[in-house]
């Protein structure tokens, strides 16, 4: 399989609804593994995720999944399973039917479509519900009913807009382990949400939108790094601050160091981070100051987005 | 390009389609549809559109036992001909198919559920071709029972004589004319009115202009009446209406064509909007915001 058809593939693509932007030149490429898209309300997320799904056409440019475009459905819709944000079902429908009515449409048997259906309801923690009407569910329920269906029939895609939505702490940490598991599996899970801290704990790598542009693309850290503007703080535990906030303050590119309340760490803002790091070696290696800890305090996709963006990163 | 590429690359096409995979899946469509939408209490009205004539005609037979002399045979089935051609024909079949048909995608669209639909690995044209099909199985289930009632309601009251009228005289004919007539209002309003619902948000104004457009098609030059699915319809009804004055409009036929002709232009405006649908539904987006 070349690179390409292992991809997703979003080349110049934009998206106007009448004279209103969706998303303007997005142009990017993912490989396997957990991307998150993250931006506010209106940004383009589900956009980006309706094109990718063919659900909505683009206005420009073209995008490829694993190689293959919506316009072959047949094909196309066996590697991808979309979990969409509409809280709404078909009347009078089970959690059981939901599943295994589709999978049916797959081209699967009765025997292989109910294997893969009880599998599907096992893995969301659907089963025990899963003959009652999807209409008496509660929204969590509704939520990983929907999850199930989309990972059903073993997609190489995954598309899920705020899939963490609704459900309770257990549910949301048996979500964020699938969507780990299904990665590790070699496969594309590409996540919407505005729940940053998990975001920046599972994401291989970052989207982040605003008004229609992407504005940042890439690993949280690597992107980090693009962002010249803010300098980078790094957090440092350690015997004598007072010593090392003084050496820290004798670097150009260092811009403030911050002795900590408890007097036990600096807090160093440098526009150079690997230039402090060889200075705090040398100053380790002499004896001066007795490090307990380091560590970037600034790399977590919720920093980068108020840098970026300029918002806290509200409901998205 | 010569004729024999053309068909070789037909075949070749051909040979490459699942055409098991489509079979599956529209037997799965038609089930879905007919079990999630057509069987429901929301469409009771539409059996009871179906059913008036047959309640009428059993008042009829239970009021009217006494008068079942061979005369009257003749008038019932004038009676007949009008509740199959002006009332079904105009009104009842054309009404639950307007709001049969309107709903199979309209109705996904207001309940936010057609996303569903285009996540699955079914070629789009197969779905327009599952949901006509769901459509089509309940619409004529649904007249030609009552149809078939109709006639048994209306024949049953005169004993052997309506007995002998309907399997040795031109009762049974007429039947299997009503029932083709029915199949095809069907199959003809059915196809119009998915294209309208997929080609409008609101498809009830275009229904009544529809509508109007069956009613005046035949004071058009003939080419323009080809595209009423009425004009095909008339051709085959077995009895002709003796009726008069401005209402002469709805049963006049201005050029005759052969039965076989009317079934296959039937079939074919029949195709043809279905292949309009096929097209529209290819272009169309999720957007409920917009509903």
């Amino acid at each position: 399989m070349t690179p390409a058809a292992r991809q997703i593939v979003f080349e110049n693509v934009s998206k106007f609804y009448g004279e209103v932007l969706g998303v303007n030149k997005v142009s990017f490429s993912l490989a396997p593994g957990i991307t998150s898209l993250v931006g506010p309300n209106g940004s383009g997320k589900t956009t980006l995720m309706n094109l990718l799904t063919g659900l909505i056409r683009p206005s420009q440019g073209a995008i490829y999944v694993l190689g293959l475009t919506p316009q072959q459905p047949i094909e196309f819709f066996r590697q991808v399973g979309y979990c969409t944000q509409f809280d709404s079902f078909p009347p009078g429908t089970t959690g059981y039917d939901f599943i295994y009515w589709p999978l049916r449409l797959h081209g699967f048997g009765r025997d292989q479509a109910a294997k893969l259906t009880n599998e599907a309801l096992e893995r969301a923690g659907m089963a025990q519900v899963a003959r009652r009407k999807v209409a008496g569910y509660s929204k969590g329920m509704r939520q990983r009913i929907r999850l199930a269906q989309a990972i059903a029939h073993h997609p190489s895609v995954l598309v899920l807009d705020e899939p963490l939505n609704g459900l309770d702490p257990m549910a949301r940490a048996e979500s964020i382990a699938l969507f780990e598991a299904i990665a590790k599996q070699g496969m594309h899970v590409i996540i919407s949400s505005h729940i940053l801290e998990e975001v920046d704990r599972i994401s291989d790598r970052v989207v982040l939108m605003s008004s229609g542009y992407v504005v940042a693309e890439g690993q949280i850290r690597e992107v980090r790094k693009e962002v010249h503007d803010h300098p980078m703080q790094i957090l440092v535990r350690c015997s004598n601050a007072a010593r090392l906030a003084a050496a820290a303050f004798e670097l150009d590119h260092v811009v403030e160091a911050k002795i900590l309340n408890d007097g036990h760490g600096v807090l160093v803002r440098t526009r150079d981070p690997e230039q402090f790091y060889l200075l705090l070696n040398k100053i380790v290696s002499g004896g001066l100051v007795e490090v307990d800890a380091v560590a970037p305090a600034d790399d977590d996709v919720n920093s980068i987005y108020q840098y970026l963006i300029g918002s806290d990163g509200g409901p998205a | 390009m010569s004729a024999q590429d053309l068909v070789a690359r037909a075949q070749k096409w051909s040979k490459e389609q699942p055409w098991r995979l489509f079979g599956s899946q529209i037997f799965i469509l038609v089930r879905n549809e007919v079990r999630r939408n057509l069987f429901t209490r929301r469409r009771i009205w539409i059996y009871l559109l179906a059913l008036i004539p047959v309640l009428i005609i059993l008042t009829h037979v239970i009021f009217d036992r006494s008068n079942t002399d061979q005369a009257q045979i003749e008038n019932d089935t004038q009676v007949l001909a009008g509740i199959v051609q002006l009332y079904y024909l105009r009104l009842g079949i054309f009404f639950a198919c307007m709001a049969i048909f309107t709903w199979l995608f309209r109705g996904e669209m207001v309940e936010r559920t057609l996303h569903y639909q285009f996540l699955v690995p079914v070629r789009r044209e197969i779905l327009v071709v599952g949901k006509f099909l769901a459509g089509v199985a309940v619409t004529i289930a649904l007249f030609e029972t009552a149809v078939v009632a109709c006639v048994f309601l209306m024949y049953s009251r005169f004993g052997s004589a309506g007995k002998s009228y309907v399997l040795d005289g031109p009762g049974l004919g007429q039947l299997g004319s009503y029932l083709l007539v029915t199949a095809l209002a069907c199959l003809g309003y059915g196809a119009v009115f998915l294209a309208l619902s997929v080609l409008f948000k609101n498809p009830i104004i275009p229904g009544v202009v529809i509508m109007g457009w069956e009613a005046i098609a035949p004071i058009f030059p003939a080419w323009a009446q080809r595209l009423s699915v009425t004009f095909y319809l008339k051709h085959l009804c077995p009895v002709s209406l003796p009726i008069r004055g401005p209402l002469a409009i709805f049963t006049i036929v201005a050029e005759p064509v052969s039965p076989l002709i009317a079934v296959l232009g039937l079939l074919c405006l029949t195709i043809a909007t279905l292949a309009l649908s096929c097209f529209l539904i290819h272009r169309m987006e999720i957007t409920y915001t917009a509903e």
